[in-house]
């Protein structure tokens, strides 16, 4: 297979020496900046900063699929709805910890992620956007459903708490909450990373470009691309049961069909395909519909449509694009 | 047994929505092999438009061309404008710019209209006929969507400009060639499926009621059908469309209850492509390489 022979050579020559030293610089900006609202953002401001790590989060999942893997996804929401009733039925009906909820969540959510994934391989394109659209439409009225209302709550929902810091820290819930979601949303950004620059992250990709030639090149599309769906449903779903944690509370109106529209703009918005796009992504969707709000209280979707559009047309590669290009002429 | 048969003819009477629907789906994807996203909110938008001239007093069928002609050209100035520039871009962009339309249209809608569920008035005898067995309103929503089905496959049927279009979108670069304005006629393809949806919408909203949301279900239950009849065929979506609606009313009525009404749509949608991707009436799809 060419592309193992190549690939490990080209990514060597594009790695700096000793990338650590590099960006130890870059990085330890970044651990400041993250830690820094603990100290200083009241309770409010750290629950939306925490909220826009779980944004992330879901977004990267989002991106995995639809950004390296092409398969256009509109129903993102409803893996996120699922995986915040995975978490919510467990701490309420079986009284489990909360940390036991995440891993289940994402092992469920990736299972309903690879039978979803697995029609949708038929499904080219818009297709699968539609189908995946109408799944987001379906779910809220399937968690309302009579026949399920003994776990789900129907339309009242479902309410947990927020867990108390661990070892008798002295944090609040919601600084022990920020710093649990940065910790994990850092572990699956830098495992989403690796797994891109593996070989595997390469083959999803060639998938992506052309089809065709990357299974003339021996790469099974078909396992790729279900496999693809299900580890990008699981990102989310984990996404989803740190929101319910978070908000302390899931009812089906709050995983409407806007929830995965809010996930597509974001991912558009912090860039399509990047890793750290979706960080940027889930810091927009929380806090532009505020600002937006502020300039006209009565339209803020018309402005989150209109920013939509103009990132398409200005800029494609979305704020992690920008950096990109700002960096490169930085560097030249 | 006669209430099955009036879930039957009022499962036809919303299939016919459904079925214009599709073939604006349909239209729209033969054309430019996208499927528009914002069809339901721009028929929905089209809608208050034609309540706005209503109640300002124009007679109904006025308001109705009326509309339909300035969603026409809300159609067209659409394509000039967002998706011709965008024409080479990938289909995440187009999907994208569909998403911006989407939540512009329908905000905008209830920016400028309110948000409050508003009566639309119907322009048929109000009342049931046939001893029951079907309203007034069902009857004339059928007939109109008949005939609005009937005159589009004459116009692509007999009319030169509907043979360019045809030719455009089979083959772009041969059209080109022979003299037909490629571009034009697919901004004439964004504005007949706009002006198509407008009629759904006001044929629709005297059943469920005007309200900024109103075509986000129907949308769904019109790709059902597009996809059930092929989604390159628009006969077949019209019948598709038609089906739908029986499917959706029964189902409905008799199997699921309202509150999974859309489920059902997901169904079929998930269904045809697991059974039978290329629809009941659709080609299967060769490609060379």
């Amino acid at each position: 297979m060419a592309s193992e022979t190549t690939t490990p050579t080209v990514l060597a020559s594009a790695r700096p020496a000793r990338p650590a030293l590099r960006y130890a610089g870059l990085l330890w900006a970044i651990g400041i900046a993250l830690l820094l609202p603990l100290f200083t953002a009241e309770s409010y401001r750290l629950f939306q900063l925490t909220l826009a790590a779980i944004y992330a989060i879901a977004i990267l999942g989002l991106n995995l699929v639809t950004g390296y893997n092409g398969q256009i996804s509109l129903g993102h929401g409803a893996f996120y709805a699922v995986g915040a009733y995975v978490a919510a039925i467990m701490m309420d009906k079986f009284g489990l910890p909360y940390w036991s909820t995440l891993p289940s969540a994402a092992v469920v959510c990736g299972l309903v992620g690879y039978g979803i994934g697995f029609p949708a391989l038929r499904l080219g394109g818009l297709y699968l956007a539609l189908t995946t659209f109408s799944l987001a439409v379906a779910v809220p009225q399937i968690l309302k459903y009579k026949g399920i209302e003994e776990w789900t709550g129907g339309v009242q929902g479902v309410l947990v708490f927020k867990p108390d810091a661990p070892f008798g820290l002295p944090l609040s819930n919601d600084q022990y909450l920020y710093l649990l979601t940065v910790a994990i949303a850092l572990g699956v950004f830098l495992l989403a990373r690796n797994l891109m620059a593996s070989r595997i992250g390469r083959a999803i990709m060639a998938i992506r470009d052309h089809g065709l030639a990357a299974e003339a090149m021996g790469m099974d599309a078909a396992r790729l691309k279900t496999s693809t769906f299900a580890v990008s449903a699981g990102i989310t779903g984990l996404a989803g049961a740190l929101s319910a944690i978070a908000v302390e509370f899931v009812s089906p109106d709050s995983f409407q069909v806007a929830l995965s529209i809010t996930l597509f703009v974001g991912m558009v918005v912090g860039g399509v395909a990047s890793i750290i796009g979706p960080a940027f992504g889930g810091l927009f969707v929380v806090f532009v519909p505020n600002l937006a709000e502020e300039v006209s209280k009565a339209a803020p979707g018309v402005i989150y449509g209109i920013i939509l559009i103009a990132f398409l047309f200005v800029l494609p590669g979305g704020v992690a694009g920008l950096l990109r290009r700002l960096a490169a002429r930085l560097h030249r | 047994m006669n209430g099955f048969l009036h879930q039957v003819i009022a499962g036809i009477a919303t299939g016919g929505i459904y079925a214009s629907v599709a073939l604006a789906l349909v239209m729209i994807y033969q054309a430019t092999h996208h499927v528009n996203f914002a069809q339901g909110e721009m028929a929905t938008f089209s809608t208050y438009i034609a309540l706005t001239l209503v109640q300002a007093g124009w007679p109904f069928w006025l308001a109705f061309v009326a509309t339909i002609g300035i969603s026409f050209c809300i159609g067209v100035l659409i394509e000039r404008v967002l998706m011709r520039p965008m024409d080479k871009a990938p289909v995440l962009t187009h999907v994208g710019l569909f998403i911006g339309l989407v939540l512009v249209i329908s905000n905008l809608t209830g920016w400028v209209f309110d948000y409050t569920v508003k009566p639309f008035p119907s322009p048929f005898h109000d009342g049931p006929l046939f001893g029951g067995l079907v309203t007034g309103h069902e009857l004339g929503s059928t007939a109109v969507t008949l005939v609005v089905l009937g005159l589009v496959y004459l116009f692509f049927r007999y009319t030169r400009l509907g043979l360019a279009m045809r030719a455009a979108a089979f083959n772009p670069a041969s059209a080109r060639l022979v003299g037909v304005r490629v571009g034009w006629m697919l901004a004439l393809g964004w504005g007949l499926a706009s002006g198509i949806g407008a009629i759904a919408g006001i044929m629709v909203a005297p059943v469920v009621f005007l309200e900024p949301n109103m075509m986000l279900g129907i949308l769904l239950y019109a790709f059902a059908g597009a996809l059930l009849g092929g989604i390159d065929n628009p006969g077949g979506a019209v019948i598709g469309g038609f089906a739908v609606g029986v499917i959706e009313n029964l189902g409905g009525t008799y199997v699921v209850g309202t509150e999974l009404k859309l489920t059902m749509a997901l169904v079929i949608i998930i269904g045809v492509l697991l059974v039978r991707p290329a629809g009941l009436f659709g080609r299967v799809v060769l490609s060379r390489v």
